[in-house]
């Protein structure tokens, strides 16, 4: 037996699951693309090989930059995102 | 002690590439889900202010010439400007939509100030190459926010804005890259360095 509603409620429950995963991913790519870049060029990151730089070249590592922003994105933004969205969706539903 | 001008870059890079990974996800939960927590409509209006207002140490401390001087002021002015003004709309304090016409004309004139203060050709160097890039991406660019004026819950219009910020965040983190593709493309740019 087929019902329109149930139909109609899954397509939408599997549409903002899509989100909700396209939404988790962004952190942990960004992150990965940080570390990406830090096995790529290793020189970019002057904390695997000092020679007496100063403070500047010890702190901004580019690559680790990039994996902070993602960390950043990821507990500031993403989760709590995560859980006002399942929500929203429950609601939906 | 000042840090390396390369490092300015590197650091704006972390926050252009945080702004678009902020509209990035505002674009793909909704306005509904997004809304529900108040902080996080003036999330990124506050953070492209910040920049904004971090851009004028940038030009009062690393410019060595009146038109490096000026375009650094103009992007701080245009950050400010299309920040302040999305604030507003997200406060509520501002209504009409023709304020989000301001982050075009941010876009725009960023994009300009990269191709006026740049005075060399795209292959001289590295950082002409993608100070041309730059500019002319941003000049491009400007017109989704321009779109936005018109269709403000557009997906896709949102989506393509975000990824406006992550490519400039790309580019800006190539700048002073030493890989061979943006290393010093004419002999007379000087001595090949970091």
């Amino acid at each position: 037996m087929e019902s329109p509603f149930v139909h109609t409620a899954s397509a939408v429950g599997t549409r903002r699951s899509a989100r909700a995963v396209a939404i988790g991913a962004l952190g942990p790519l960004t992150i990965g693309a940080g570390l990406v870049w830090a096995i790529v060029q290793p020189y970019r990151v002057t904390l695997l090989h000092p020679r007496g730089e100063d403070i500047w070249w010890l702190l901004v590592e580019p690559p680790l930059l990039v994996a902070a922003a993602g960390v950043i994105f990821w507990l500031v933004v993403a989760r709590p995102l995560l859980a006002d969205l399942e929500e929203v969706d429950e609601a939906a539903l | 002690m000042k840090p390396p001008s390369e490092m300015v870059h590197w650091l704006f890079a972390t926050g252009f590439l945080l702004l678009g990974l902020f509209l990035l996800a505002e674009a793909l939960a909704g306005q509904e889900a997004w809304a529900k927590r108040r902080w996080r409509l003036y999330l990124w209006p506050g953070f492209a202010f910040g920049l904004g207002v971090l851009m004028w140490p940038v030009m009062a401390f690393f410019t060595s010439s009146a038109v490096h001087m000026l375009a650094h002021g103009a992007w701080a002015q245009a950050l400010m400007a299309a920040g302040g003004a999305e604030l507003g709309l997200a406060r509520g304090k501002l209504h009409h939509p023709a304020w989000r016409a301001l982050t075009f004309v941010g876009l725009l004139v960023s994009g300009a100030a990269f191709l006026v203060h740049e005075q060399n050709g795209w292959l001289f160097a590295r950082a002409a190459f993608l100070h041309h890039l730059l500019g002319w991406t941003l000049v491009v660019a400007s017109v989704i926010p321009l779109a936005r004026v018109f269709r403000p819950r557009s997906a896709a219009l949102q989506s393509a804005f975000a990824l406006t910020f992550v490519v400039a965040a790309v580019l800006l983190f190539c700048d002073r890259d030493i890989a061979p593709v943006f290393g010093h493309l004419s002999p007379l740019a000087g001595n090949a360095h970091r």
